[in-house]
């Protein structure tokens, strides 16, 4: 028989006094700054904002801090925080082609116009340890070029010129929000890229990896990969015009895949689309990937990869909803084992029945 | 208002004393801070999606001349959110808007072209130059 209990109060009040505690660690050494945070964590940073789904660097910060570096906890403190504040609107659509880029790169053309700009990027670089990183050496400021205004295409539309790859495609009316609308599958593409671009940076990365590996393979190329700043413009009814209100970054990724045609359209090449906060080029490869995967039947492709499952992608690529139920199993399930226990006992007196007499079983957990 | 938006807060509360220090501001909404919802555009340029939220600051206010102000600012920096509201008034005022103009929009519209100069020059020099290696005979 199970009694109910109370307690914990205590336990739970002094664990968490504990965990603030060593959340600080050693009092002699100076405690973080949000400033420190943003600045030399950039792209910690960015990824709480990008799956926290909510653009502001410093809160970002303030999350990891508190987190104690552990990113989905700050994520779920972001997503946490963005549901105590009421929605003003929305925005009008980020013009990427507009973008002020800090990084361009296209691995399916070489000279394209605006140029290759390689950018802060770890691209290139040995993945040694430096030493110099155990001290606090001065740093070289960046190289600076004189930098001609010219316009820079997206590589998408170079080749939608030629009509040699699907078009953007139009659209109207309101997108659907997953945050607001029920997720009745099968979703639109707009409510899939929203999923994606606040879906788990490694569940994605897995996905996008199982495609190239041969589990539902669409032959990717990286069109297009641009980092960089993009002007938030709000319609005020106010003022009657749209204002723009300040910029943000953002990394976006033009995957283009091979299609060989169907009874409908002509052979062409076809596209998957990322973009993500901040500056996060895997994350935004990754949904690309999987953006061009999960459009299977679009193009008449058979449905038989993970990656390709719609349900099976955007039901399991939020990691707060991830980490809520796995992480829920290590709170108290006293009674439900107690039934479970319970259940066992007699099916293995019945099994021991039906076996004729033998020898009694010890219990393990009596 | 956009230059106000994308202004140092620290130029807009320096400006103001000087500019329009006689004008009363009093409050009509806010300041408070929301989220407005950021979109994009399926593969760039295609049907808009929803890509995620950004915490915004939105203020009106009322200046003791009459003018009615509005502002909305990316973050959650109330004062600046309240004292752009507050430009945004002053500026409707015929006497003031040419000072405004050249102290508080000019510079703040300067230092935003200059950090994005200063960023393109930075970007410029990791240009890739490509060459052709010429298959020496010797």
């Amino acid at each position: 028989m199970y009694v109910a209990v109370k307690g914990g109060e205590a336990a739970i009040r002094n664990a968490h006094r504990l965990m603030e505690d060593r959340r600080r660690g050693d009092r002699d050494v100076p405690a973080l700054t949000l400033e420190q945070i943003a600045g030399q964590l950039a792209l910690a940073v960015d990824r709480v904002m990008a799956e926290g789904s909510l653009y502001d660097r410093e809160l970002a910060a303030m999350a990891v801090r508190q987190a104690r570096g552990d990113l989905i906890e700050a994520i779920f403190l972001l997503r946490a925080y963005r549901t105590t504040l009421p929605r003003f609107g929305a925005s009008l659509p980020l013009d990427t082609a507009t973008m002020q880029v800090e990084r361009r790169i296209s691995a399916i053309y070489k000279d394209i116009p605006g140029g290759q700009l390689l950018g802060p990027t770890f691209d290139y670089t040995h993945r040694l340890i430096e030493p110099s990183m155990a001290a606090d050496e001065p740093v070289d400021a960046p190289e600076r070029r004189a930098a001609q205004d010219e316009a820079r295409p997206r590589v998408t539309d170079i080749l939608g010129d030629e009509g040699l790859i699907e078009p953007d495609g139009e659209g109207i009316g309101e997108p659907g929000d997953i945050t607001r609308d029920s997720t009745d599958f099968p979703i639109g593409r707009d409510m899939r890229l929203q999923a994606l671009a606040r879906g788990d940076e490694g569940f994605l990365l897995a996905l996008g990896y199982s495609t190239q590996r041969g589990y539902g393979r669409n032959h990717p190329f990286v069109g297009e990969i641009r980092v960089g700043l993009v002007d938030v413009e709000v319609e005020m009814p106010e003022v009657g015009f749209s204002v723009r209100i300040g910029r943000v970054q953002v990394t976006e990724c033009q995957m283009v895949n091979q299609f060989k045609g169907s009874a409908k359209e002509p052979p062409q090449f076809t596209r998957g689309y990322g973009l993500v906060f901040g500056q996060s080029e895997r994350k935004a490869m990754a949904m690309s990937l999987v953006d061009r995967a999960l459009r299977a039947d679009e193009f008449g492709e058979e449905r038989n990869a993970p990656a390709q499952d719609e349900e099976f992608v955007i039901a399991h690529s939020d990691n707060v909803q991830a980490t809520g139920f796995v992480e829920h199993l290590k709170l108290p399930h006293y009674v439900d084992f107690q039934a479970e226990l319970d259940l066992v006992r007699r099916m293995r007196r019945a099994h021991a029945e039906a076996e004729g007499p033998a020898e009694d079983y010890p219990e393990a957990a009596e | 208002m956009s230059a106000f938006a994308v202004a140092p807060p620290a130029l807009l509360r320096d400006a103001w004393e000087p500019i329009c220090g006689a004008l009363g501001i009093a409050p009509v909404r806010g300041p408070e801070t929301g989220l407005v919802m950021l979109r994009g555009r399926v593969g760039g340029g295609g049907a808009p999606f929803n890509l995620g939220e950004a915490s915004v600051t939105r203020a009106s206010v009322r200046l003791s001349s009459g003018e009615i102000g509005h502002a909305m600012i990316l973050g959650r920096d109330a004062d600046k959110a309240g004292l752009a509201a507050a430009f945004d008034a002053a500026w409707q005022n015929a006497d003031l808007r040419a000072r405004i103009e050249d102290e508080v929009v000019a510079p703040a519209l300067a230092l935003e072209a200059e950090a994005e100069r200063r960023r393109a020059e930075e970007t410029e020099a990791t240009r890739v130059d490509f060459f052709t290696m010429v298959r020496g005979e010797d």
